[in-house]
């Protein structure tokens, strides 16, 4: 008897797996993302309560992952909206005309710098994220090593292979910083610090919030990484210091789009003036500090105060046209001589 | 259907396996109610030709007709016979009363005519109130007579037994060789049965195949194949035959050495070699006159005790190189005070001396 | 049924061919082996064919020949990390290899005790997913892991750790091999040179390892196999260390550039097809060796032979336990390694990932369908090609492609699948993604060795049954239903949790199809330990490993009923 039920229910479970799709009575949006997991839940949630005819799926994957993908499906596109991905991603799809126009009621009210400057109107902006060091006290002071106040510091021979910063090509976090540097320091100068720091870096992880937990853990000693994920570990107990280097830190912005040629464009417009409204940026800010709309503000426990002042004049458009070419320069100096490495 | 028509009629049947010939035009009609023995060594063809009546391995070239019906390319499910195998087949999953009436409610019979037809199987092959029990708890001879009563379930015009007794204990294989004897003389099913054991044959069929290499050596009846065999294959493989190297001397006479022998007849020209075939059990040693015909004084050499009988070599005086054997039962033995280094009268009747051409060409083996 | 057959050809030979007249039957089974083969060849042959193909395109999908070829072996990055993967392979094999000899040799040649103990603790990795073993070396040998020191200051992101985790992972494979190769012996052999007073090294090298050298050969494949195709440990410890796996993943993932992962799927192709002939030959060797005469060997105690081989497998048995026994603790722990109090947060993964712990359940449905329709689908067409003699050409292809997918590591067929049902003109297209092509990805990936279950036990079936059948006219389809599938219910059971099992830990085949709502716990564990969420990975995997016990012991407790109460047939 037992066993029949179970070989019944085993039957039934495969089934199900067949037909579970037909039944949604929704309007499915898939939205191509790389806001972190953490944040997917809540996001789902209040896009639903707000647009209750949408039914949000997320795929989620890194930035340069997400944004490979995306263009590698852009004759037959599986997403519906963009959400969560870095401003120079969405200046680059939006160069290739796969952007749907449309300004979201409310993009008005925006800061200035979080809207699409240039006709048409098509991606909206929702926060800043900084790429700051997670500096892990505990360890640093095994290893000798000082508390680093500029980039500068972070070449130092006691911090040998004890660095993790994001990949670039896959992490928006890790670009970010790239062209940070390339942008403030300039690029001979950038590419020379980089040079440097390439001989301190442990490893290149695959996510912009890796960096900082394994600092946080002690299994690194810094972290390069998202700003807010140091404060959060910090409150966690971790013995880190998020530190701003005097210098300024290179930021991005996560931006929203709808994809040209969906079919659920109204459901999706419905998405896009949610992405706009207060309850959207209490939700950012959350996870950052700084998001679209003013007046909304977060200062999470922990969070480097200096984190606004330190933030450098950022050109996104910059970091859009030359995505290709600095990845690529990045590649070239630093891929072929990672693999050997020990 | 009043005419004689055969039940089975097979006609230049052939079958190869690649390179090997299993079969070569099989010729062999078998009438209603008969039973018949295919008899061979192993790798003979026997149990190929049975799978090809079936129409389990069909045959490459030739006909089959069941029953006036051409069934030469008919799967076996078109087919009309029931088969029993060495190995019981028995479905081990299925209890006694479900293997037997497996054919029948395939036929969408109702439950109280199938309930019915079991029992009366069950009956018939001696194994009443066993029908809720699975295989496993009967023994071997219990199995077989299921695996029987199963292919009877469904009247089929043919019963193919393949090698039924051989995978049972000598003292079962005797007590279901007669049963089924009986159980089909009772029916009247026409059966064909394929055994490598001689004696089976012998003791079962009415009439009997041998076949070899894949051909026919001779078709008759027990007492035909045991006495007059038509090849030397025959001879040698049903029963026990001495063999010797002998010269024709004319058309009734061979000659041995120095031993001069009456035989029935012989096609061979006076000086031709030829080979004498003698059966063991034919050699007689009471009741001799030295000088008659066929007598002669031979050496008892190697005695073998066999229990009912002993094994003797007996050495003619005459031609002292060749060896025949002879069977003398326990009571001459005794009677006759039969030792070895003995010299004695030891005869030969005429009628029991086969004579065949000489082993010139390539020799069937 | 038929009683007016024509009689037409009377005269002359019948002009019929090895085969009897199509009866309905017979043409409804041919039927079903060619549908057979054509469903192999959409879950096996074409998404390889379009691997194939996708190596010499472009990524516009132009012919280019083997262009592709040509700038892999001209990038260094990318043969840096063919190089990398035979480093890592070969280290792993060498490690492994003769560790699971000593092993196998405690288990089958001397009179340790507690076999079933040691037996127990080597199969543990089988139940986990592969990366589940790096995540625990990252708390015993990681910069903050309790044994850092034994790597005397190398670090275990890299090669390092790489072999360790593999060698772990791979153990239990290589032990299953050997195991079986020693349990072949023909004691008579050994009485026979102890009688000529032969020393114990000499009858070792002269009777026990020709006898265990197919075993070994065969070891040595499967493990370098195994290792150069994971794709989950060189992801969690690889550091910057690029292998072949991994390499892939970028190339198709990160860059979607899908004909250079093309290229790495073929060269990651070889040595599996490499190993899967040499395996082929070997078993067909071994056959041979052993007469039907051979009596088995049993071991006698003997002192010192015991002691040495005990303690070493007991050693090698602990050190498994303990890496996984360490995954589960690290799975409780609150923050490593500042804070070691105990937790059951990091079991709430919503709070690390949005999808909760919907992965678990998706990898729970998933391989409940691959056990159900793996093992209805594997046993009737191993029944279709193994019991119908019929359409003997469809039947030859079929067991050809059932044979296939042991020769195709899970990383490359998962490459095929992208490959195949992401491509646009495909109308099969609609369940990339899903969770159906996950079910049908895992129980292609693991059809050959099911196959061969069934085959097997198939073959152990009176070959007779069938034609006792055909006599009584009951059609092969209520045989099989009646009779053959009840026999062989053990063997289909076997199946099952096999497939369950696989499907729950597998990750290399899988990373490259899940789709949003189809995401599976082995991909989730990769995700939270990218994420830098290590304790929840490890939670993540210990919760899979739990399930997968759970089934086999589950298993083997009907099973056990199976043969008992339910099947009273088998008892005597």
């Amino acid at each position: 008897m037992k066993l029949r039920h179970a070989a019944s229910l085993a039957l039934g479970m495969g089934l199900a797996v067949f037909a579970g799709e037909a039944l949604a009575q929704k309007t499915k949006v898939t939205i191509y993302t790389a806001l972190e997991n953490d944040q997917l839940g809540p996001f789902k949630a209040s896009i639903e309560k707000a647009v209750p005819d949408a039914e949000v799926v997320w795929v989620r994957d890194s930035t340069g992952v997400i944004t490979a993908r995306f263009l590698a499906e852009k004759d037959n596109p599986r997403a519906d909206m963009v959400m969560g991905l870095a401003a120079s991603s969405l200046l680059l799809f939006e160069k290739a005309g796969l952007l749907e126009t449309y300004e979201p009621k409310g993009a008005s009210a925006l800061k200035p710098a979080f809207r699409d400057g240039a006709a048409p109107y098509t991606w909206t902006g929702m926060d800043a994220f900084l790429g700051v060091v997670c500096f892990n006290t505990a360890e640093a002071g095994k290893a000798g090593a000082k508390a680093p106040a500029s980039w500068q510091d972070l070449l130092q021979p006691a911090l040998k292979d004890k660095i993790v910063m994001p990949h670039p090509a896959s992490s928006g976090t890790g670009y970010l910083m790239v062209a940070g540097w390339l942008q403030s320091m300039g690029e001979e100068a950038g590419w020379k610090f980089m040079d440097g720091l390439h001989q301190n870096i442990a490893a290149y992880l695959h996510s912009g919030s890796a960096p900082c937990v394994q600092a946080a853990r002690g299994e690194r000693t810094v972290g390069l990484a998202l700003d807010m994920r140091g404060a959060s570990e910090k409150t966690k107990g971790a013995p880190i210091e998020v530190i701003i280097p005097k210098e300024g830190v290179g930021w991005e912005m996560e931006a929203s789009a709808i994809v040209k040629g969906t079919k659920v464009g109204d459901v999706a417009k419905k998405i896009a003036d949610w992405s706009t409204t207060k309850e959207a940026n209490e939700l950012y800010s959350k996870t950052y500090a700084i998001v679209a709309l003013p007046g909304v503000v977060n200062n999470p426990p922990n969070y480097p105060t200096n984190a606004e002042a330190g933030m450098i004049k950022n050109d996104l458009g910059w970091m859009a046209d030359n995505r290709d070419r600095v990845l690529k320069e990045w590649s070239r100096r630093y891929e072929s001589k990672a693999a050997p490495k020990n | 259907m009043t005419s004689p028509e055969p039940m089975l009629r097979i006609a230049r049947l052939s079958k190869r396996f690649g390179a090997f010939t299993a079969l070569r035009d099989i010729e062999l009609s078998i009438a209603r109610g008969e039973f018949v023995c295919f008899l061979g060594p192993s790798g003979c063809g026997k149990t190929t030709l049975l799978r090809a009546i079936a129409g389990l391995d069909p045959q490459d070239e030739g006909v089959i007709e069941l029953a006036g019906r051409d069934v030469s390319r008919a799967p076996p499910a078109e087919r009309d016979f029931g088969i029993v195998f060495q190995s019981y087949a028995l479905f081990p999953n299925l209890t006694i009363g479900d293997n037997i009436a497996y054919g029948l409610v395939n036929r969408g019979r109702p439950r109280a005519e199938i309930d019915r037809r079991v029992e009366e199987l069950l009956a018939l092959v001696g194994l009443p109130e066993q029908r809720r029990k699975y295989p496993v708890q009967l023994s071997g001879g219990q199995q077989q007579r299921v695996a029987l009563a199963r292919a009877l379930a469904t009247s089929p015009g043919l019963l193919l037994l393949d090698e039924p007794l051989s995978a049972l204990d000598a003292r079962v294989r005797i007590r279901l060789r007669d049963e089924i004897r009986g159980l089909q003389k009772r029916l009247g099913v026409t059966t064909i049965m394929v055994t490598h054991d001689q004696e089976e044959a012998l003791a079962m069929a009415d009439r009997i195949v041998v076949m070899n290499h894949g051909v026919i050596e001779q078709i008759g009846a027990p007492e035909e194949i045991y006495r007059q065999p038509a090849t030397p294959f025959v001879a040698d493989f049903v029963g026990h035959m001495t063999f010797l190297d002998a010269v024709s001397t004319g058309p009734r006479g061979v000659r041995i050495g120095g031993l001069e022998l009456h035989v029935r007849e012989t096609n061979a020209p006076a000086g031709a070699p030829v080979r004498l075939a003698m059966r063991p059990e034919e050699v007689r040693t009471r009741d001799l006159v030295e000088g008659e015909a066929n007598v002669f004084r031979g050496r008892v050499g190697a005695l073998a005790f066999l229990g009912a009988f002993c094994r003797a070599r007996v050495e003619p005086v005459q031609s002292p190189g060749a060896a025949i054997t002879a069977d003398f039962s326990a009571n001459a033995m005794r009677d006759l005070a039969i030792a070895t280094g003995q010299e004695r009268l030891f005869g030969l009747s005429e009628a029991t001396l086969r004579v065949f051409p000489a082993r010139a060409e390539p020799a069937a083996s | 049924m038929s009683a007016a057959a024509p009689v037409a050809t009377r005269a002359g030979p019948v002009p019929s061919g090895p085969g009897a007249r199509a009866s309905t039957e017979a043409r409804i089974g041919a039927a079903l082996v060619w549908l057979l083969g054509a469903v192999l060849t959409l879950i096996i042959a074409a998404p390889l064919w379009m691997l194939l193909s996708k190596s010499v395109q472009s990524v516009d999908g132009a012919f280019v020949g083997l262009a592709n070829f040509a700038v892999y072996a001209t990038t260094p990055t990318l043969v840096a990390a063919l190089l990398n993967s035979l480093f890592v392979a070969s280290l792993s094999t060498a490690i492994v290899v003769p560790l699971a000899f000593v092993y196998a040799y405690a288990l089958q040649r001397s009179c340790v005790p507690g076999k079933g103990v040691l037996y127990a603790a080597a199969l543990l990795p089988i139940f986990a997913p592969s990366l589940l073993s790096a995540l625990a070396l990252v708390y015993v040998f990681g910069n903050q892991g309790f044994l850092k020191g034994a790597l005397f200051g190398a670090s275990l992101y890299g090669p390092v750790g790489i072999v360790i985790a593999e060698s772990l992972y791979a153990f239990p494979h290589a032990l299953l091999i050997l195991t079986t190769a020693l349990a072949l012996a023909d004691g008579r052999l050994y009485e026979a040179a102890e009688a000529m007073g032969t020393t114990r090294a000499r009858i070792f090298r002269t009777v026990t390892l020709p006898g265990a050298r197919y075993g070994l050969i065969s070891a040595v494949f499967v493990v370098f196999t195994i290792v150069i195709t994971d794709f989950g440990i060189p992801k969690v410890i690889g550091g910057q260390y690029a292998v072949l796996a991994t390499d892939a993943y970028k190339q198709v993932v990160g860059q979607q550039n899908f004909p250079m992962g093309a290229v790495v799927g073929l060269l990651l192709l070889v040595p599996a097809v490499l190993a899967f002939f040499v395996d082929r030959s070997v078993r067909s060797r071994q056959v041979a060796l052993l007469s039907a005469r051979a009596v088995p060997y049993v071991a006698k105690p003997r002192r010192a032979r015991d002691l040495a081989f005990g303690v070493a497998a007991y050693v090698i048995g602990a050190m498994i336990v303990a890496t996984y026994t360490v995954a589960v603790w690290a799975s409780f722990i609150k923050y490593w390694p500042y804070n070691l109090s105990l937790t059951l947060a990091n079991y709430d993964f919503a709070s690390f990932d949005a999808s909760g712990w919907s992965p678990y359940f998706n990898s729970l449905k998933m391989a409940a369908a691959s056990a159900v329709i793996g093992a209805t689908f594997v046993f009737f067409g191993a029944y279709l090609i193994e019991k119908l003699k019929l359409a003997p050409f469809g039947r030859a292809f079929a067991q050809f492609l059932a044979m296939l997918p042991m020769a195709v590591p899970g990383l490359v067929l998962g490459l095929g699948y992208v490959f195949f049902y992401n491509a646009t003109w495909n109308p099969l297209g609609v369940f990339y993604g899903s969770l159906a092509v996950l079910v049908v990805n895992t129980v292609a990936h693991f059809y050959t060795v099911a196959h061969i279950t069934a085959t097997t036990a198939l073959g152990q079936i009176d070959p007779e049954f069938e034609s006792v059948a055909a006599s009584l006219k009951v059609p092969f389809w209520r045989h099989a239903r009646r009779v053959t599938a009840p026999i062989c219910l053990p063997a289909i059971l076997d199946i099952g949790v096999y497939m369950f099992v696989n499907a729950l830990t597998t990750v290399s085949a899988v990373i490259f199809l899940y789709g949003s709502e189809s995401k599976l716990a082995s991909i989730a564990i990769v995700h939270l330990d990218e994420a830098g969420a290590i304790a929840s990975a490890a939670a993540m995997g210990a919760i899979v490993m739990a399930t997968a016990i759970a089934v086999k012991l589950a298993h083997l407790a009907i099973d056990r009923a199976l043969l008992g109460r339910l099947q009273a047939w088998r008892r005597r």
